[in-house]
């Protein structure tokens, strides 16, 4: 048996069966993570001394009855900018290389309340803005199921070890699509929750209004078991919503029957790769036979929704990331001889090009004399996405999409396009516009055998009717059993 | 032209600190004087990934400034984010309300020249402070102190009605009074918990267009306000009398050389790039609450000066000067209930107190002594343990070294003599080395028993009764 390709919920039940130890979890995932980590490079910090000690603990503790909880020693990976105390958190930028944050975020204090292993801080695009983790400071992290490509991003360092099974599962951040995206490249599941539903304290903003931690899996009940660690209100996030508790893993019924599924149309169009397209149409038929509806309509607000997108969140990246300036934390250059040139050269150097290029983007939609015609602007858009999301949710339960127009590309072949990169968002980011729960899901491979993701994307708080639906396919596909990335082979 | 032909307009941006117990937006505590960096959390140093969360108290206590001075509540307003780098100011952003603050369309009522006057407020919004720089004792540069940083402030905005310095020293009177008296803030001048940018133009009398103004921030004494409102008048008449334009810009006013200085020059001209702060959600008020608040909005000067007519009989300015102060006027209640003499406890404060106030320019909230101590003095006096004379000096030195009266006579042996016998004594000691006096006093001139008791009082250094030396040597000059 090979422990690191079963799901959480398949080890969850070899554990209380006895079958296996905590111990020889962590062990088998470290095991993965010396055989594949020089290829996949998805690690900015492992955690794997830490990880066998804590587990051999954890197991004693288990044994003692000292602890109890169906989570506790499962290993499961963090995304670099979501903050862990005592251990760097560099969110993949020269600006942070050395920075440890003197706290937790809100999710790791309920990841740690669950005695959860954390096996390690993974690589991302830096400060989450990118589509393919090549913006990382530190490394190009290599997507499992060909290594000259991208893993998507910027949760790339957290899908590629998902994929490559160097852990379980992992969280990731997703403000335009850096959670779905990521899973689509590397044929793995990604949710993106509902605005408001996961605290952000401790997530290093990007963009406030956009920002979701939400986890990345190897299948959907396990998206749901994460998604039950993670939700809930949190007093130190404001936007964080006080809802009652639901257990998502009682929605997977494996039955769609009578569902209300709407395509809107615009994703199907211009510069949708012809086979992902196809994989899609196999999908709406597989809904179709299970006994779903399925109907095309029109979301007409579509194709404003990137520019709205790249507006928002480059002006609230640029606020956001005025706090690293050299003064208190983080990287300060050597060679100042004013307050200015301490504050500039900084900046300058501890930032890497894509983020500058946001800064500078979003500084100049804020300035006075361009706020009326792109910021304001974009917050009217944004009011009209949601209302025309709301329109369709009259209609339809969920609506189904492409998460990506095409498979993952080679390295290399879009870095130096920032417009062609900020396209491969396009059919991820008007969901955070709206503020809107999607899941990304596997649903074949191309002729390469590079996977293809489809993305559902549910009303406000329709956690439940995603995950199912995503579950009811995924039983009937069996993405898993058939396919694999060539590196675990 | 003169400067007779000019008016002076200003305008006021008062900031004062709130009284709450902690931060804004995290809960580390708002108390002056801790070591540097020691009231400080990820939220307020700005650590990667840390969100604010608005303090409730913050939001009533601005509300009640803006009911206390008859602003409109907003029922719906927001936070904004004013983006600049500064040191000070950790997030590189001050966390403000730039288009939706809580209160608006204010007024308050001033005295000027003794006739009154309103002052409009166009806006009070809640706002973060930022930290300090201090000056590197041990080595150079400046070090950052973010104890302050988030400590919550409310920003009272006046429109520009104002036409002297005394008006606008009678304005930031009024505000700091109105605060002190609804406890949002303790108005401490002197640790800068209430401090003013001053907006100040000219322009021809009678005409309508504002003139260019310029602004002085952060001053925090009354004094140099009117000082510098009175400088940078006279300075932009000259300008406009020398054919020159008044530039808009930002000013500092140096208090030792009594002149303002350019701060900052064009190049540096600040755009904000305000927006609409994502981490917090819009503040929604009901009617239920606001109105809870204006139910429990403690008694305010104008009320309080009503009562004083009315219960005590004291005159329109003694009434006005009392309640001026929260601190000078719960001093008066207070030593009021203790002695019972209004009208005393009201002269020895408008007179004598407010005297060494003006002399030691102090503010009332720094009197050293307590309403007991100056309602005990007043009391001796009243008993005839003391005279009114040794009572001045027994108040200067509460000034010096508060303590009981009655240790401070004691001790400084300022105890009246009013043991007949003694008084009998040096009243016939008197007489006896002044026969002249006696032969002026027979002869009809009333003078001299004047002189014979200023000599005896000179003789005991003011200690002896001096309505009991006034009867003696009468009924011996008579005998």
């Amino acid at each position: 048996m090979d422990i690191t390709k079963l799901t959480v919920h398949e080890m969850q039940e070899k554990l209380k069966s006895k079958e296996l130890t905590i111990t020889d979890i962590t062990k088998a995932y470290i095991e993965n993570i010396k055989k594949y980590e020089n290829d996949v490079q998805a690690f900015i910090t492992p955690l794997t001394d830490e990880a066998l000690s804590q587990a051999q603990n954890i197991q004693e503790k288990i044994e003692k009855k000292e602890i109890e909880g169906s989570l506790a020693g499962i290993p499961i990976g963090i995304k670099d900018n979501i903050c862990t105390k005592g251990v760097k958190t560099t969110c993949a930028s020269k600006m942070l290389e050395n920075f440890v944050s003197p706290y937790n975020a809100t999710v790791m204090e309920k990841i740690n309340a669950e005695n959860m292993i954390n096996l390690g801080k993974l690589n991302m695009d830096e400060f989450a803005m990118g589509a393919s983790t090549e913006y990382s400071y530190f490394q190009k992290t290599k997507n499992p199921w060909n290594l000259n490509t991208v893993p998507g991003g910027s949760s790339g360092g957290s899908a590629a070890a998902v994929a490559a099974n160097m852990v379980p599962w992992a969280l990731g951040s997703d403000t335009g699509g850096s959670i779905r995206q990521p899973a689509s490249f590397c044929g793995v599941v990604g949710l993106k929750p509902t605005y408001g539903l996961v605290s952000r304290y401790g997530l290093v903003a990007f963009a406030s209004s956009l920002d979701q931690i939400g986890p990345i899996t190897k299948d959907v009940k396990d998206a749901a078991i994460l998604l039950n660690v993670i939700t809930g209100h949190d007093e130190k996030d404001t936007t964080s919503v006080n809802r009652k508790k639901v257990d998502y893993t009682n929605a997977l019924t494996n039955n769609v029957k009578g569902l209300k599924i709407g395509i809107p149309k615009e994703y199907f169009g211009e510069g949708i790769n012809s086979q992902v397209k196809e994989k899609l149409n196999e999908a709406m038929q597989t809904y179709k036979n299970l006994g779903a509806t399925v109907e095309e309509f029109s979301l007409n607000i579509a194709d404003y929704a990137l520019a709205t997108y790249y507006i928002i969140a480059c002006a609230e990246a640029s606020s956001n990331l005025g706090r690293f300036d050299g003064i208190r934390y983080g990287y300060r250059t050597k060679n100042f001889s004013s307050l200015k040139e301490l504050y500039t050269n900084s900046r300058s150097e501890g930032f890497g090009a894509e983020v500058k290029r946001r800064i500078i983007l979003g500084t100049y939609v804020l300035s006075s004399g361009y706020y009326d015609a792109y910021y304001k602007k974009a917050q009217q858009v944004r009011t009209l996405v949601k209302k025309e999301f709301d329109k369709a949710f009259e209609k339809y339960d969920l609506l189904l999409t492409p998460t990506s127009p095409t498979v993952a590309f080679e390295i290399g072949t879009k870095s130096n396009n920032p417009l062609e990169m900020y396209l491969a968002d396009i059919c991820t980011v008007s969901v955070n516009i709206a503020g809107l729960p999607a899941i990304s899901v596997p649903c074949g491979v191309d002729s390469q055998n590079m996977p293809i993701g489809m993305q559902l994307i549910g009303n406000k708080f329709a956690e439940e009717t995603i995950l199912n639906a995503a579950y009811t396919y995924e039983q009937q596909v069996k993405f898993r059993e058939n396919y694999e990335p060539s590196i675990t082979k | 032209m003169s400067r007779e032909d000019y008016e002076t307009v200003i305008g006021l941006e008062v900031h004062a600190e709130l009284s709450t117990k902690t931060k804004i937006f995290c809960s580390c505590p708002t108390e002056f004087g801790a070591q540097p960096n020691t009231h400080t959390c990820p939220v307020c140093m700005a650590m990667p990934g840390a969100l604010p969360v608005l303090n409730e108290k913050v939001v009533e206590y601005a509300v009640k400034a803006g009911l206390a001075t008859n602003c409109e509540i907003e029922r719906e307003s927001k936070n904004d984010r004013k983006n600049y780098f500064y040191p000070d100011l950790p997030k590189s952003y001050q966390i403000s309300q730039f288009d939706k603050p809580l209160c608006i369309h204010g007024k308050v009522d001033i005295e000027s020249n003794g006739e009154a006057k309103e002052i409009g407020i166009t806006r009070i919004h809640i706002e973060e402070d930022a930290g300090k720089l201090n000056h590197n004792e041990f080595g150079s540069g400046s070090l950052v102190d973010l104890n302050r940083a988030g400590v919550p402030l409310i920003e009272i905005v006046s429109e520009p009605d104002m036409r002297s310095s005394l008006e606008a020293e009678s304005y930031l009177r009024k505000i700091k009074s109105i605060l002190e008296y609804i406890e949002v803030s303790d108005c401490k001048m002197q640790e800068g918990s209430l401090r003013a940018d001053v907006n100040v133009s000219v322009r021809k009398k009678g005409a309508k267009e504002f003139g260019t103004r310029t602004e002085m921030k952060n001053m925090n004494s009354f004094r140099s306000i009117v000082r510098a409102i009175d400088y940078e008048a006279q300075r932009q008449i000259e300008v406009l009398e020398d054919g020159g334009k008044i530039e808009q810009e930002t000013l500092r006013w140096d208090d030792v050389s009594g002149r303002t200085f350019s701060m900052r020059d064009k190049e540096d001209a600040q755009d904000y790039r305000y927006f609409p702060e994502p981490d917090l959600v819009a503040i929604r008020l009901s009617e239920e609450y606001i109105a809870n608040i204006q139910k429990n909005l403690p008694e305010l000067p104008e009320s309080r000066k009503k009562r004083y007519l009315e219960e005590y009989k004291l005159t329109e300015k003694e009434a006005r000067m009392l309640t001026a102060s929260k601190y000078m006027s719960n001093i008066f209640e207070q030593a009021l209930k203790i002695c019972g003499n209004a009208k005393a406890v009201a002269n020895w404060l408008l007179s004598d107190v407010s005297r060494i106030l003006n002399e030691k320019e102090l503010e009332p909230d720094q009197i050293p002594f307590t309403a007991e101590h100056l309602a005990k003095m007043i009391m001796l006096i009243e008993k005839g343990t003391i005279s009114s004379a040794i009572g001045k000096k027994v108040l200067e030195e509460l000034f010096e070294n508060p303590q009981d009266p009655q240790t401070i006579i004691e001790e400084k042996g300022w105890i009246q003599i009013s043991d007949e016998g003694a008084i009998k004594e040096l009243v016939m000691k008197i007489l006896e080395n002044n026969p002249q006096s006696i032969i002026d006093f027979k002869a009809g001139k009333d003078r001299a028993l004047g002189f014979l008791v200023g000599q005896a009082m000179k003789e005991t250094k003011g200690k002896a009764n001096p309505k009991m030396l006034n009867e003696m040597f009468l009924e011996e000059l008579n005998k």
